[in-house]
């Protein structure tokens, strides 16, 4: 569905994104994450032919952008850094505008697949308020539902979770889940790692405008070949799995061995009592973390080499949040 | 995606409130002069206001010489400026162009709905005008000639002026600048004629501002860079030392159609006027197309 080979950006002397690689295939739910900073804005804008490359290929759709944008973006459904509406029409007539204002919006069946879009997105219920009451979470629906009034093959969503409420985000999961079901290829970015985790099938990680990893996520997710325990008796299971234990943190352990049931097995016939035991499974927090640097609204901090201890350090400008790296300005 | 940009401009109460302005002056010019019968001798002051007080039909001249300098070009500038400038501040922008729509024909549509936005505050002001000015100032002194002078006279005079009918034409002349007299039909003529010089060089002001729009961030930006090229304009066409120049300068024959009211119409202005308006729209337009059409979209 979408493809960049060697895809640059330069702004000036800055390079906002380099030599990326994407391959987003069609029924992917892909996430692209990243840190602030890192040119996951600028790749989406020139996805859909907002911003031009310096140089690199973009194909979406088996189609050069942004040559053939005019007949590409007509099945595409985009939300690019949060969403936008005439402040002084309501919901309903920003829709109509914006349908009115470019191809495969056909007056005919108009009303109904506005109405069909904001029942979607759960706003069947809007007033002629004009969206300069809206609150924010409204507004973000609104552009949702904007991007799906014409039944798009592809959504690209940049940041589709911003200025949501837990419901919200809840909501617009199950929507995305059920369009994807559909047959809809939907390609996101975001900064939230738990977004990405409960949504994507894959994942594409941007670093400094570098694609640093792009996998499966449940292969990412593989179990270490570690098995986590919690047992009042800690201190008896390390001395009986001696060589195994690998760390013990109180009443919590991490044994190296193969089968989760299998220790179970040998600790229960031991005589140990275990509360919990479960295999280890990398988070992809962990995967990020290990592949990424500091994000590139940390000032002043030490640049860390990939792979290097990633603790937050005291100071510097990253949130202590663990499922948000950088928070928005 | 016309259709959507005049929706867009109507649904705004901006463009009523400034064309309600642009018609309120006049009316506002025509109550005093009425009240007072006071108005500025021949040859000074604002062009026409001397004349309106023994003819009111000429009025729709007086009130668009007195909405010309300011009014209108702050008006134009300002929907102008706000047409890219202010889409992509909003957002909507890129919202815009991802639905998608190209940019050539968006920048089109935008010319187009500034175009009758234009055409729109001008007719607005000549027809309000003719009728502050029939009913204020009263339809004339050569109606002495045929009815007993009453001013109910009212949009119904053109009609009746439209017909070759010897007794209205005499009731209904009017005086030119020249001191010839002209028919209401060639009065009506004429103020269209002005309706469309006018409405061309503010379209000039209008490119000027488009091209800034899709420069600048903020359509307030825009809107003043355009104005600050046409004072700078009107300062230079007083200035003699800059008389290599004037020719060129945007408003140098923004006056010209005060020709039109003259017997015959002295047309060497009038076409200068047209041709360097032409010129500045072509030029700006063209810029205007450059930039946006290769713009990294970016807010």
């Amino acid at each position: 569905m979408i493809t960049t080979r060697a895809l640059t950006k330069r702004f000036g002397a800055v390079t906002a994104v380099s030599s990326v690689d994407i391959d987003v295939r069609e029924g992917d739910r892909y996430g692209l994450l990243g840190p602030n900073g890192s040119g996951k804005t600028t790749l989406v804008r020139m996805l859909l032919g907002l911003v031009f490359a310096t140089s690199g290929e973009i194909e979406v759709m088996g189609s050069r952008i942004p040559r053939h944008a005019g007949r590409v973006l007509r099945e595409v459904g985009a939300l690019v850094e949060g969403p936008a509406a005439y402040p002084n029409l309501s919901g309903r007539a920003n829709l109509k505008l914006l349908d009115a204002a470019g191809p495969r919006g056909e007056r005919r069946t108009r009303r109904r697949r506005i109405d069909n879009a904001l029942e979607q997105v759960g706003l069947a219920g809007i007033d002629r308020r004009p969206v300069k009451a809206y609150s924010l979470g409204m507004r973000q629906r609104l552009g949702l539902a904007a991007a799906l009034v014409r039944r798009p093959r592809l959504l690209v969503l940049d940041e589709p979770g911003n200025g949501l409420d837990p419901h919200g985000i809840r909501d617009t999961r199950q929507l995305l889940l059920d369009l994807n079901q559909s047959g809809v290829t939907i390609f996101l970015s975001s900064h939230l790692l738990a977004e990405v985790e409960q949504q994507c099938t894959r994942i594409g990680i941007l670093d400094q405008g570098r694609l640093v990893l792009q996998e499966r996520l449940d292969t990412l997710q593989a179990p270490t070949g570690r098995v986590l325990v919690e047992s009042a008796d800690a201190g008896r299971i390390a001395a009986l799995l001696d060589g195994e234990v690998e760390h013990r943190d109180g009443t919590r352990l991490v044994v190296r061995y193969p089968d989760a049931a299998a220790l179970n097995e040998r600790l229960v016939r031991e005589g140990m009592r275990v509360s919990s035991i479960a295999p280890q499974i990398r988070t992809l927090e962990e995967v990020v973390l290990q592949v990424t640097g500091a994000g590139n609204d940390q000032v002043g901090g030490p640049v860390r080499s990939p792979g290097s201890s990633p603790g937050p350090e005291p100071g510097a400008g990253t949130a202590g949040d663990p499922a948000v790296y950088g928070s928005r300005p | 995606m016309m259709a959507v940009e005049l929706y867009k401009l109507f649904a705004r109460a901006r463009t009523w409130i400034s064309v309600v302005l642009i018609c309120g002056l006049p009316l506002l010019v025509a109550v005093f002069v009425a009240v007072t019968h006071l108005a500025p001798p021949p040859g000074q002051g604002s062009a026409f206001l001397s004349a309106v007080l023994t003819d009111g039909k000429l009025y729709p001249a007086a009130a668009l010489a007195l909405v010309l300098p300011v009014f209108l070009p702050v008006s134009v500038a300002v929907v102008a400026g706000d047409s890219i400038a202010g889409e992509a501040a909003n957002g909507t922008l890129r919202y815009l162009l991802v639905r998608p729509v190209s940019r050539t024909r968006l920048l089109v549509s935008k010319l187009l709905a500034i175009t009758t936005f234009v055409l729109f505050a001008v007719v607005a002001v000549t027809v309000t005008s003719y009728l502050i000015g029939v009913f204020l100032l009263g339809p004339g002194a050569p109606a002495a000639v045929g009815a007993p002078g009453s001013p109910a006279t009212g949009p119904g005079g053109i009609v009746s002026g439209g017909a070759p009918s010897a007794g209205v034409q005499a009731g209904s002349s009017v005086t030119s600048l020249s001191g010839a007299p002209l028919t209401l039909l060639e009065l009506l003529e004429r103020v269209a004629w002005a309706v469309g010089f006018i409405t061309v060089s503010m379209l000039g002001v209008a490119a000027i501002a488009l091209f800034l729009s899709t420069v600048a961030d903020s359509a307030l930006g825009a809107a003043i860079g355009a104005l600050a090229v046409l004072v700078a304009s009107e300062v230079l066409v007083t200035l003699n030392s800059a008389s290599v120049i004037q020719p060129y300068l945007p408003t140098r024959y923004w006056l010209a159609w005060i020709d039109f009211f003259r017997q015959p119409i002295f047309w060497r202005d009038i076409q200068r006027g047209f041709a360097i308006q032409a010129v500045y729209v072509a030029v700006f337009l063209a810029a205007a197309w450059a930039n946006l059409a290769t713009k990294d979209v970016t807010a």
